[in-house]
């Protein structure tokens, strides 16, 4: 008997981004598209010139304040299913930041899940990650290795806040390094304002605003610019985004006790690597037991990896019995914005 | 252990030398004198000797974890450094921890590890993680595989050790001194370190340096009048202080690290001359001429057991200074006054003991305008010297470096221009970056037909974190294929490659052995066909000596 004959993937790359045939749209495409499906505004997953996007509603102001208020964009909703074509089209909480949602797709009796980028973990500044039931489903691999294992984030918390308290105590201004999107107001929401001032970049500035638009709770802070760095030095918490290092502004701080938060942190030579002066391990994507786990609940067989260390963790689950593979995509696995 | 691995994570932690000076000293007057000694060991290279090998450590780490052996060294590529990764991947301890000290960790857990079966081994390292917390295993890793690397030198160990001190007159050169040699990590000898400066135990310290401060060209005529300065040549070797007080000779080099038990010679040397004798100078490999720096490296290396072979590399103290003379300091004095006193004890040195092997003076270049000095400058490279040096005569002997009276007027590096052809992972903190390089030159003019690139070089310094991150991320992009840790790369980037000198050699492939290559600058500027070729490097070479 001749084995039957292999169904075409619902999705797959095409050098646009990864494109579902079926519904005429890519998924966060880094080429422009006629119809663009967000998971996330991070600027490795959402870029400009698509004709259309599609995304969760929290996302949309973000987009909006990212790829310019012209762009064509739909806002939805998490688990309210919607026709693309001959596919019917979901998305659901990823867990990443505020609005970051997986794109559930189904055609032809066959249902794929592409997570976008996700984690585990609990973050006060966005809805948890959901499971969602597939035959395939699609996971990033940021932090595809097991050495990558997250402390609790209410420990590094506390840490955190210890870290700011000694600081002040020294008289030095604490400088701590975050992504605009996502990481900035997480940390944000795990500051201890009743220690001491908060700053924030106008870049984290901005999105914060958004953030606090669409109801999530944040401690209260200012806008970090030249005219209040006076009032700053000695003891506040400013929040910069890592392009933003060496900053004029910066320098009229005075003394300062840098850090970065970031699954990176977890090496030393990753903490090494800039000199900070502390780094802590808080990161925005699954760990190992994360992605396990993950794929566990999820039930799947069928396992599409990309963004990360995709071959060891593709030669992995074919080891533990899946049937993984690879996927090629131009998503940025490094330090870059919104990748920690 | 949990307080040592307190200081390991505070020293790891930190870089600024005041917090790991004020975590050194806590940590020194928390813990009982056992504990203290054996971090006196362990931070000046004295630790035990390796007692499991990598390999048993990662066939125990997967059998604890699942984790399969292959990944296990996927994540030892990422992180760098075999101790932290399997620290990292270990799960939670299952029990409390038990709190053996550090010298009950070392002296009743790593070092009865040697001479167990391998299964034993492999047992006591799964007892031992499931009672420690992370950090924990990491320095246990550390106690028994090495590789200490927390940016902690002796120096800084004997300054912590000083302030502990009771006594004032332990400084950190007195505790050094204790410190160099043979030295066993017992309660009483860590009393001992800190005990009260007893005079019979002789000034056996050198002076702090005088150190030269580097000229320009142009700066060098506006020194003022040519004759109130002496030019010596810079010899290329390891600044030292020959002391002989009361019949104990030393040697000393400008890192305030004994080296007395690298060059005997040079010690039996200094014994010859009468006490209260401070010598300054470079102690040089040397045959009828200076050698390369290379070969007095390989001494350096060797230490103490091997003296046997030491007359394979024959040394010199090569002095240009006498800092004390029948006990009399004479640093206030002018340097013109310090040569003659030099010559006069050289002389009668000679007298007595005939012409020293050992020792060489370092001769004045005579000259009369500085354009003259220029010339001699220029024959540095064919003397193996590394420029010139400049001394004002009325100059006392400063400490530290100072500027104005003593100046390096080196020559400048050679450069070529040249092709980053293969990148491999850096190590310590460099170990997630592509940051060691090889570099190629053309075999021909690159416009002729099958002109090709021949690796000549490696570097892996001279470039900023920024320009780092750069080119490797451009690396990633091209990378065209796979030897071993190396990765090939499609040739693109040119960079100005500096070096000190070339000499040939057959162990390399383009038949040319470079000194201190380095990265002078990323030629974004340039396309690959403007390289340099094998030629031009070629013509560069000295004349050979027959």
């Amino acid at each position: 008997m001749k084995p039957a004959a292999p169904r075409p993937a619902l999705l797959r790359t095409d050098g646009i981004g990864l494109r579902c045939e079926a519904g005429g749209f890519h998924v966060d495409p880094w080429k422009p598209s006629p119809c663009a499906v967000i998971t996330h505004a991070h600027a490795d997953h959402a870029r400009r010139g698509s004709h259309r996007y599609i995304a969760h509603h929290d996302s949309v102001p973000i987009l909006r304040h990212r790829l310019g208020q012209d762009i064509v964009i739909e806002g939805r909703g998490y688990d309210e299913p919607f026709a693309m074509g001959e596919a019917t089209v979901s998305l659901h909480p990823a867990g990443h930041v505020l609005g970051s949602a997986q794109v559930r797709v189904e055609a032809g009796g066959e249902v794929w899940v592409v997570s976008g980028d996700y984690k585990r973990d609990h973050d006060p500044t966005c809805r948890a990650f959901a499971p969602v039931a597939c035959d395939v489903f699609i996971t990033e691999c940021t932090f595809g290795l097991p050495i990558y294992r997250w402390p609790e984030p209410r420990v590094v918390a506390d840490e955190l806040n210890a870290w700011w308290r000694d600081m002040r105590a020294q008289q030095r201004t604490c400088v701590l390094y975050a992504y605009s999107l996502g990481k900035a107001q997480r940390l944000l929401a795990h500051l201890d304002p009743s220690i001491g001032p908060i700053a924030l970049h106008p870049a984290i500035d901005d999105i914060t605003t958004l953030y606090r638009a669409a109801g999530v709770a944040l401690p209260e802070s200012v806008r970090f610019v030249k005219e209040i760095v006076k009032d700053l030095r000695g003891g506040a918490m400013v929040l910069i985004p890592p392009s933003a290092a060496g900053a004029e502004a910066l320098a009229a701080l005075g003394p300062v006790s840098d850090a970065s938060a970031s699954g990176w942190m977890r090496t030393r030579a990753s903490r090494r690597w800039r000199s900070y002066d502390r780094g802590f391990v808080m990161s925005d994507h699954a760990d190992w037991p994360g992605l396990l786990r993950t794929i566990e609940e999820i039930g799947a067989k069928r396992i599409g990896v990309t963004h990360g260390t995709v071959k060891p963790f593709v030669r992995y689950l074919n080891e533990k019995g899946y049937d993984a593979f690879p996927i090629d995509t131009a998503y940025n696995a490094d330090e870059t914005e919104g990748a920690a | 252990m949990r307080r040592f691995s307190q200081l390991y994570r505070e020293l790891d932690g930190s870089t600024r030398t005041s917090e790991k000076h004020a975590a050194l000293v806590r940590y020194f007057r928390e813990v009982d004198d056992e504990d203290g000694a054996w971090a006196v060991a362990l931070f000046t290279g004295r630790r035990p000797k390796r007692g499991v090998p990598h390999r048993l450590m990662r066939e125990a780490a997967s059998e604890v974890t699942g984790v399969p052996e292959w990944l296990i060294r996927v994540c030892q590529e990422s992180v760098g450094d075999n101790s932290e990764t399997i620290a990292l991947l270990l799960p939670p301890p299952a029990h409390e921890p038990d709190e053996l000290s550090l010298a009950q960790m070392i002296e009743s857990v790593v070092m009865p590890l040697r001479t167990m079966p391998d299964h034993e081994k492999t047992d006591v390292l799964k007892r031992r993680w499931a009672s420690m917390p992370e950090d924990e295993r990491y320095v246990l890793h550390k106690l028994i595989a090495g590789g200490m690397r927390v940016g902690v030198q002796q120096r800084s160990i004997a300054r912590a050790l000083s302030e502990v001190a009771s006594d004032e007159s332990v400084d950190a050169a007195v505790i050094e001194h204790r410190l160099s040699g043979v030295w066993s990590p017992t309660a009483a000898a860590f009393g001992a370190l800190l005990a009260a400066y007893d005079d019979s135990e002789a000034g056996a310290r050198p002076y702090p340096f005088f150190l030269a401060s580097p000229i320009e060209d142009d700066a060098v005529e506006s020194l003022g009048a040519p004759d109130e300065w002496i030019a010596e040549r810079k010899w290329d070797g390891v600044r030292a202080q020959l002391i002989h007080r009361e019949g104990l000779t030393t040697l000393w080099s400008r890192g305030d690290e004994p080296m007395t038990d690298a060059f005997p010679e040079l010690v039996q040397l200094g014994s010859l001359f009468p006490a209260g004798t401070v010598l300054d100078g470079e102690v040089l490999a040397y045959d009828e001429r200076p050698l390369p720096f290379t070969s007095l490296q390989k001494r350096i290396l060797r230490k103490q057991k091997e003296v046997m072979l030491f007359d394979d590399v024959p040394v010199v103290f090569m002095v240009y200074d006498l800092l004390e003379h029948e006990h009399t300091d004479l640093r206030a004095r002018p340097l013109r006054q310090r040569l003659e006193l030099l010559d006069e004890l050289l002389h009668a040195f000679e007298q007595r003991h005939g012409t020293p092997r050992h020792l060489r003076r370092s001769l004045v270049v005579p000259f009369d305008g500085w354009d003259q000095l220029t010339h001699e400058r220029a024959r540095s490279r064919a003397m193996n010297v590394e420029g010139l040096m400049l001394k004002r005569l009325e100059s006392p002997y400063r400490t530290g470096r100072v500027r104005g009276d003593w100046w390096k007027w080196k020559v400048e590096p050679y450069t070529i221009d040249a092709v980053l052809v293969y990148a491999q992972l850096g190590s310590g903190k460099r170990a997630t970056r592509f940051t060691d390089y090889t570099f190629a030159l053309w075999d021909r003019d690159p416009g002729q037909d099958g002109a090709e690139l021949l690796p000549f070089a490696k570097a892996y310094s001279g470039l900023s974190n920024r320009e780092i991150e750069a080119v490797d991320a451009k690396i990633r992009a091209s990378i065209v294929g796979k030897k071993g840790p190396v990765r090939v790369v499609e040739p693109t980037m040119v960079f100005e490659i500096a070096f000190e000198g070339l000499q040939r050699s057959d162990r390399h492939k383009a038949g040319i052995a470079l000194r201190f290559p380095r990265m002078a600058r990323w030629r974004t500027d340039k396309a690959i066909g403007q390289a340099d070729t094998l030629g031009t490097l070629e013509a560069l070479l000295p004349e050979e000596r027959v």
